[in-house]
């Protein structure tokens, strides 16, 4: 049954993928982009990731959809209908998606407990945070404690971000209220 | 059937190709900028689907479980999806200031403006 | 938006639970999911929401541009202040065990504390960003 569940879902993700591809209002493309993010969530949570299902939620369902309605309102909202024929994208893209299948079928089963991914370092994850760390959510645990660094780094990529929104996008209201007060 | 084991990654190399057809064939910036969003996510499926065990269960301990999916894609997709709002909040932003600029966010569009301020420079 | 009765009546009641639900994901995400970066863009969201549906002007006299910047900050210094504080108490950088009396208790704490910056610097991100956009469009329309 749970298989079921998530080959539908999958065939949802790809038919919203498609769309997206076709329509040339990008009020659609936004609000797609919105359905596809949460399509993705919920295959999150069928495949066990639940902390990933809620931040895919919240940040795609939610910021992005904003996002692109902001700048949607700040561009303009027609995409230009393209006057060439798309044979070298077509061809780019089968070559790639040819080699790229090819490549999937050296790759271990999925949901078999022997894969490679699932030997070395997760079962000691798993094994000593009850005992070392003592808190039940072992994503937290390793997220925060076992791989700070990580997330160390990642935070400062987050901050650069802020930093770099303020400097595009915040300069010259500050000049504007200056002469507003003049 | 041996040959229905990988089916989520074939869905995904065909959602990252579909994502790279947007970047590379339409010239709306906007666009191009949610097809490597639609390009990550399917990344990020790659991972999680690798990391997922028949019989498993969700990463928190509790005492009826046995079985436990793997914890590390987790982490790492975790992080990835809040740095991947965060590029496509700065590359919007960047695509505000364009259309100041040139006053158009179509590719070619731009490109002609360029090539007109190259020739009469 | 003064004319959406509706919706201004819906946000009123709705935004403080958002914001609650936040700060419960923040500080339960140890026992389910949860955790800084999920609170970070919950809460965001919810102010966002607010800026949205009560207008800009409002939004920035609750929460003032500079503040939020300052927030920013704030958060990766939390994080890489820890780090720092457990060096000067002998140990090595970000090494959780020093910070209480046994183990246990150490790498609880740590978490607790990395986990709170994290949130901090994402929300605060999330609002420098609706202020970044929402700045410019006010701008085009005329200030």
């Amino acid at each position: 049954m749970e298989q079921v569940v998530h080959v539908a879902l999958l065939a949802l993700l790809v038919a919203t993928a498609l769309l997206i591809v076709r329509m040339r209002s990008i009020l659609a493309v936004v609000m797609l982009s919105g359905i596809y993010s949460f399509v993705m969530a919920i295959i999150f949570l069928v495949l066990d990731a639940v902390d990933v299902a809620f931040t895919e939620a919240a940040v795609g369902a939610g910021i992005t959809t904003v996002l692109g309605l902001m700048a949607l309102s700040l561009t303009e909202d027609r995409e230009k209908i393209p006057v060439h024929r798309p044979i070298l994208p077509l061809a780019v893209v089968s070559i790639t998606g040819a080699l790229l299948l090819y490549a999937v079928t050296d790759m271990p089963a999925i949901g078999d407990p022997d894969a490679p991914v699932h030997g070395h370092v997760a079962p000691r994850y798993i094994k000593e945070t009850p005992h070392a760390i003592g808190i039940p959510n072992i994503v937290t645990s390793v997220l925060a404690d076992y791989r700070g660094y990580d997330t160390l780094g990642e935070v400062g990529v987050i901050f650069t971000a802020g930093v770099g929104i303020m400097l595009l996008l915040g300069r010259r209201s500050r000049r504007r209220e200056e002469e507003g007060d003049k | 059937m041996e040959i229905f084991s990988r089916y989520a990654y074939w869905v995904v190399v065909l959602v990252m190709m579909i994502g790279f057809y947007i970047v590379i064939d339409r010239g709306n910036l906007v666009k191009k900028l949610i097809g490597l969003n639609i390009f990550q996510t399917a990344v990020f499926l790659l991972y999680i689907s690798a990391g997922k065990i028949f019989g498993g269960t969700a990463p928190i301990i509790d005492d009826d479980a046995e079985l436990y999916s793997n914890p590390l894609p987790h982490v790492l997709i975790l992080t990835a999806i809040v740095v991947g709002v965060a590029t496509l909040a700065l590359g919007l932003a960047l695509v505000v200031r364009i259309k100041e600029a040139y006053g158009t966010v179509e590719e070619d569009e731009i490109q002609a403006i360029e090539n007109r301020e190259e020739n009469s420079a | 938006m003064r004319e959406h009765l509706i919706l201004r009546v819906i946000t009123k009641f709705l935004i403080p639970f958002i914001l609650l639900f936040g700060l419960y994901v923040q500080f339960h995400g140890d026992y389910g999911p949860g955790g800084g970066f999920q609170a970070g863009v919950i809460i965001g969201a919810g102010c966002i929401l607010y800026g949205l549906v009560f207008g800009l002007e409002t939004l920035r006299r609750a929460i003032p541009p500079g503040i939020v910047q300052g927030l920013v900050a704030i958060g990766l210094t939390i994080y890489a202040g820890t780090g720092f504080i457990t060096v000067l108490m002998g140990g090595h950088f970000l090494d959780y065990a020093r910070l209480a009396h046994d183990t246990q208790h150490g790498h609880h704490y740590g978490i607790l504390i990395v986990e709170l910056g994290v949130g901090i610097t994402v929300s605060a991100v999330m609002l420098t960003i609706f202020y970044g956009f929402a700045g410019r469009g006010e701008e085009n329309a005329g200030g």
